[in-house]
């Protein structure tokens, strides 16, 4: 027994020596240590940041074999060989099936139903027109996408970014390009995360002091009858109008009437809770796993590379996707401040036009910061449930959005 | 795709997604008065009616009036709880005065 031998094949089979066979897998461990203290230390999003940190973390470390991306990368559903993935794959690819089967995004929605309360929105109805305006980022996203030459399947995905909504965005990108799901999901996410700094400076840009002031009276409260029957009212209009939202809406409603019907309150309590923690594990960690630095354009089914361009993370149109999606977040942003300021226009004054901005969906962070820009220039103003009208108003706003563009993208041939 | 394909692409998905929102403002607006009737229509008298009794109709304040000291807890949290508070009630908010909120016990 040579033990020199022994402990040098040791050496070469480590992933010291193989992490700097690709310099971007190594690129991708300092960016996933860079978001760990993000949310680590400065609390941005962690429930979110920190799975997703760590998937991208795991991925990357060499051999650790957790995650084989070159199994999706490229990959229709009906090129990717589910056998072997459970055959040879390992935890993370298991786990990553459920984004790419959309069971992942469904209960996300199924979660944020149940712990949604619709009651301001329903008793101010006119602050749905607000989670219309606040989809504006999407379309306008989607133009510019075209311009940077990505083809329309691409340009929807990318757009939807704007939406603000994690699940929604997956769902999209996952039927329309799912070689982009990395980048769209990470982009998606962190923007999310980054909500308290994104939209402040644009809310302060198009609103007048006086208007940021502006304190909103209490509105009626919502009979209780109401609140059970609009779930099911809303499942049947949508459903009936855009047929390829329907799980997402599906999910989002049935959660919702869980915790509305008052007779199922194990359920509720599961969903709101239990379920919406762990699917939130197993999104953020395999959204993260997706986000590799180096992957082979071609691997034959032995793991022989047969083109070896890197098709990974690191790449010019991830850079791209992360600048419009920030360009879409923004949009969606001033189209949801601009309208408020219409209604403030309209009502003579009764609308905040901060709430607006809440109208990008991210639940029920964008409300946060409406009420916190309002509370720092009235302090006795309170906004955060006059900002969740809005703000639940643009989850379906997005979920609509995406309905649209998977219609389209039927009709044009990108599905 | 062409750019001019896109810009009437988006110009169609925003109109559809107004359209759809207000079809739901809509549904609301019959919901609500379907069933707002229904639960406020009187029920009918099982006893001798009695004297009728001078209501005092509630006139909300408008807006905010007053100081409001917070011990121990942020703004977030004092705004939470008088939320809930007139929840509870089943009043407007601003037709409550709060004088103070104060962090009795933490817990560990």
């Amino acid at each position: 027994m040579n033990i020199g031998e022994i402990i040098q094949r040791l050496w070469l089979d480590s992933g010291f020596v193989q992490i700097f066979s690709h310099w971007e897998n190594a690129v991708m461990i300092v960016i996933a240590c860079i978001l760990l203290y993000l949310a680590i230390v400065r609390g941005f999003e962690p429930l979110l940041l920190m799975g997703i940190a760590f998937g991208m973390l795991l991925a990357n470390l060499p051999l650790s074999g957790m995650m084989h991306m070159e199994f999706f990368s490229g990959k229709s559903m009906a090129e990717i060989n589910f056998s072997q993935i459970l055959r040879e794959g390992g935890l993370l690819d298991i786990l990553y099936l459920g984004v790419k089967l959309n069971i992942y995004p469904c209960l996300i929605f199924m979660g944020i139903g149940a712990m949604t309360d619709f009651g301001p929105m329903l008793s101010r109805p006119s602050s749905i027109l607000l989670g219309a305006a606040a989809q504006l980022g999407v379309y306008c996203a989607f133009i510019l996408a075209i311009v940077f030459g990505f083809g329309g399947h691409e340009a929807a995905s990318i757009g939807i970014i704007g939406g603000a909504d994690g699940p929604t965005a997956i769902f999209l990108t996952s039927k329309l390009a799912p070689h982009l799901l990395g980048p769209i999901a990470v982009a998606a996410y962190s923007y999310m995360a980054l909500i308290p700094l994104i939209q402040p400076p644009i809310m302060k840009a198009l609103t007048t002091k006086k208007e940021r002031e502006i304190v909103m009276t209490q509105t009626k409260p919502v009979p209780k009858t109401t609140k059970i029957v609009f779930p099911i009212a809303v499942t049947i209009f949508c459903i009936l109008l855009l047929p390829d939202v329907a799980p997402l809406i599906g999910s989002f409603m049935l959660g919702n009437l869980f915790r509305e019907s008052g007779v199922v309150e194990r359920l509720s309590d599961t969903t709101q809770n239990a379920l919406l923690n762990i699917v939130t594990i197993f999104l953020s960690i395999t959204v993260g796993a997706t986000s590799v630095g180096y992957i082979a354009k071609e691997i034959a089914v032995d793991g022989t590379v047969i083109d070896a361009t890197n098709v990974g993370f690191l790449s010019f149109n991830t850079i791209l996707i992360i600048f419009l999606g920030l360009f879409a977040f923004s949009f969606s942003t001033v189209g949801g401040v601009l309208f408020g300021k219409i209604m403030c226009w309209a009502t003579k004054g009764k609308v905040n036009p901060l709430i607006g901005s809440a109208g990008v969906s991210a639940v029920p962070m964008a409300a946060r910061v409406s009420q916190n820009v309002g509370a720092k220039y009235n302090p006795s103003n309170y906004l955060l449930m006059h900002a969740m009208g809005p703000n639940v108003a643009g989850v379906i706003g997005s979920a609509v959005a995406a309905g649209f563009l998977l219609s389209v993208g039927k009709v044009l041939g990108w599905v | 795709m062409q750019i001019s394909d896109s810009l009437l692409l988006s110009l169609v998905g925003v109109s559809v997604v107004f359209i759809a929102l207000v079809a739901l403002i809509a549904v609301i607006k019959v919901i609500t008065a379907l069933f707002t009737r229904k639960e406020s229509a009187p029920a009918v008298p099982v006893t001798a009616p009695v004297p009728a009794v001078p209501v005092i109709e509630m006139v909300p304040a408008v807006g905010s009036s007053g100081e409001l000291d917070l011990y121990e807890v942020d703004d977030y949290t004092a705004a939470l709880i008088m939320a809930i508070v007139a929840d509870n009630l089943k009043v407007p908010l601003n037709t409550l005065r709060f004088k103070s909120i104060r962090l009795i016990e933490e817990d560990n």
